[in-house]
């Protein structure tokens, strides 16, 4: 069930002067985010992400097309009639975006105050939320007070203080160390299990998108050039900007650079083997060698983990006998993706 | 000493008119220029309610008004002061022509701090389904409450400053008292005791603006 849909949606900003073109932020995309996923959306900084987030809780209004957010259309309604729907809507920003004139208790009430709720009411969801984030200990603390980790969760117990169905995450981990973001990933994937909430992730760190993702759209020039499922781009990008995010978290195909490297390194023919979803078929890829008598060694390569489906690229140096190494590779074709990246060489 | 000694009646006087005209000027500057300042705010292009017309009308107004010298500024306002407080001379029309000056000032200082709030902090409003008015007093404002009150501590003493003029209109005050008894029957003692008092004025209230901003503060 999408609870979320875009068609067709592009955002323009006129020229800034006369004589400049306009600005398309948001190129005709069309997406679907389904109730309960962990939808992310990567691309370099100006891909139009943020310009994307913003058009879901109409902080942006859209230029053409249409966004439904649970089955209305967001973008025939008026600025005023926006409002409790953005109130539906939970956010949480790279820079926290606290009121540093409240208190951290001040700051997630703060929403429950817009939504009408009564004092006892925001006083146990508050104590409620600053437990759920582990803050309990602050909720007089004022935000210059805490770190950012610390601010981050506040940030989320903020956006999650009305029960929205959906949180839009803006790079809610950028300005965080390694540490700290996989505290906060860890604590949006526990608001994501345990409470049902849909969350939507732009970034630029790959990282977090295999931390966390279950989908996962790629954005480049304001386009989504890539989507589906997180295991299927991460163990095999089709788009080249695509394989360049996923590279910089799995290790896969050698570069050129480094199959020099590689090459001078180790004497055989240097071939990549892809597996998906298969520890048994590499067994038995390693057994096929050995029994047809070939030298091999592991020279390149990484085994991934996508919520416990694994996949990798290993690139292995063979020697031996050409027609046997054919023949052992035409065998193990049947199991795994081959490829030769470097013949035997005389040196 | 002997003359400080027989003026001390008038200096006491005046030292009260002085008071009179600045807390008056910063009543209605307060208040008036509170409401430039947060009109020049939200209807600025990509303001929390933008809008051309009444900016560009506003700005127009403080940027005519404000450069006019306060000397000049009080007798271009002396009818008008005549109409809304009934006289054009004295105290209280001094203190109701400095708080009309000051209030163009203020609404520029209110403007800037305003402005300086950060735009993340207003957007996480917005994401919240706050409106504008609301945004205004429950974010920008008291988000940008600590500069605001310096902001205004800057402009007491700027009124202070003011009111030494409103001699020129029978305002009285202690600026008039260091002129006619002071500088003019040369009596440097005179002159030095409305310093004295005026200087401690200052400083106290930069003291107490400068404690309440630190109070409230929070960054």
């Amino acid at each position: 069930m999408p609870i979320v849909t875009l068609t067709n949606v592009s955002k323009t900003y006129p020229a800034r002067a006369h004589g400049d073109r306009e600005i398309v932020a948001v190129d005709d995309v069309t997406l679907s985010i389904d109730k309960g996923d962990v939808f992310g959306i990567i691309g370099y900084s100006g891909a139009g992400k943020s310009t994307l987030v913003r058009l879901i809780n109409a902080l942006e209004p859209a230029t053409h097309g249409t966004i439904t957010v649970d089955g209305v259309d967001i973008t025939a309604l008026k600025e005023s009639e926006l409002r409790p729907v953005r109130g539906g809507i939970g956010m949480i920003f790279q820079q926290f975006n606290l009121f540093s004139s409240r208190s951290v208790k001040a700051n997630i009430a703060y929403p429950l105050k817009l939504a009408g709720w009564s004092k006892p009411d925001i006083e146990a969801r508050v104590t409620e939320l600053l437990s759920f984030v582990g803050l309990s200990d602050k909720a007089k603390a004022y935000p210059e007070q805490l770190s950012g980790g610390q601010k981050q969760r506040v940030g989320i117990a903020r956006a999650l203080a009305t029960k929205p169905a959906i949180l839009l995450a803006d790079e809610a981990t950028s300005a965080l160390d390694p540490q700290t973001t996989h505290e906060v990933l860890d604590l949006l994937k526990r608001v994501n299990e345990e409470q049902g909430v849909t969350i939507v992730v732009i970034t630029h760190e790959m990282d977090v998108i295999q931390t966390i993702a279950t989908r996962v759209a790629v954005m480049e020039n304001g386009r989504v050039i890539e989507q589906g499922d997180v295991f299927d781009v991460f163990s095999a990008p089709q788009n080249p900007a695509s394989q360049r995010f996923v590279g910089t978290v799995v290790k896969g195909v050698p570069s050129p650079s480094e199959l020099a490297v590689l090459r001078d390194r180790h004497t055989g023919r240097l071939v990549t083997l892809s597996f998906r979803d298969g520890d048994s078929s590499q067994a038995q890829v390693f057994l096929d060698l050995a029994s047809a008598g070939l030298d091999f060694e592991l020279v390149y390569g990484g085994i991934n983990d996508i919520r416990g489906r694994a996949f990798g690229h290993l690139t292995l140096a063979i020697r031996g006998d050409r027609a046997a190494i054919d023949q052992a590779l035409a065998r193990i074709a049947e199991r795994v993706e081959v490829t030769v990246i470097a013949g035997e060489e005389v040196r | 000493m002997d003359r400080l000694n027989e003026l001390w009646p008038e200096f006491w006087q005046a030292a009260l008119e002085t008071l009179y005209m600045t807390s008056f000027a910063l009543v209605l500057g307060g208040i008036l220029g509170l409401a430039v300042g947060v009109l020049l705010y939200v209807t600025r292009p990509g303001g929390l309610m933008p809008n051309r017309f009444v900016s560009g009308l506003i700005n127009f107004a403080v940027n005519f008004f404000r450069p006019i010298p306060f000397v000049i500024f009080m007798a271009v306002a002396q009818p008008f002061a005549r109409l809304v407080v009934g006289s054009g001379i004295g105290t209280t029309a001094g203190a109701f022509i400095i708080g009309l000056a000051a209030a163009f000032a203020i609404g520029r200082i209110v403007e800037q701090h305003l402005v300086s709030v950060s735009p993340g902090v207003i957007e996480a409003a917005r994401a919240m389904g706050a409106g504008p008015w609301r945004i205004l007093f429950t974010v920008a404002i008291p988000e940008s409450l600590g500069p605001l009150i310096l902001g205004y501590t800057f402009i007491v003493v700027a009124l202070i400053d003011m009111t030494a003029m409103a001699g020129l209109i029978g305002g009285g005050g202690l600026g008039a008292f260091a002129q006619i008894y002071g500088f003019r029957q040369f009596e440097p003692l005179v002159m030095w005791a409305a310093i004295i008092l005026i200087v401690v004025f200052v400083h106290l209230v930069q003291l107490l603006g400068t404690r309440l901003a630190r109070k409230v503060m929070r960054r």
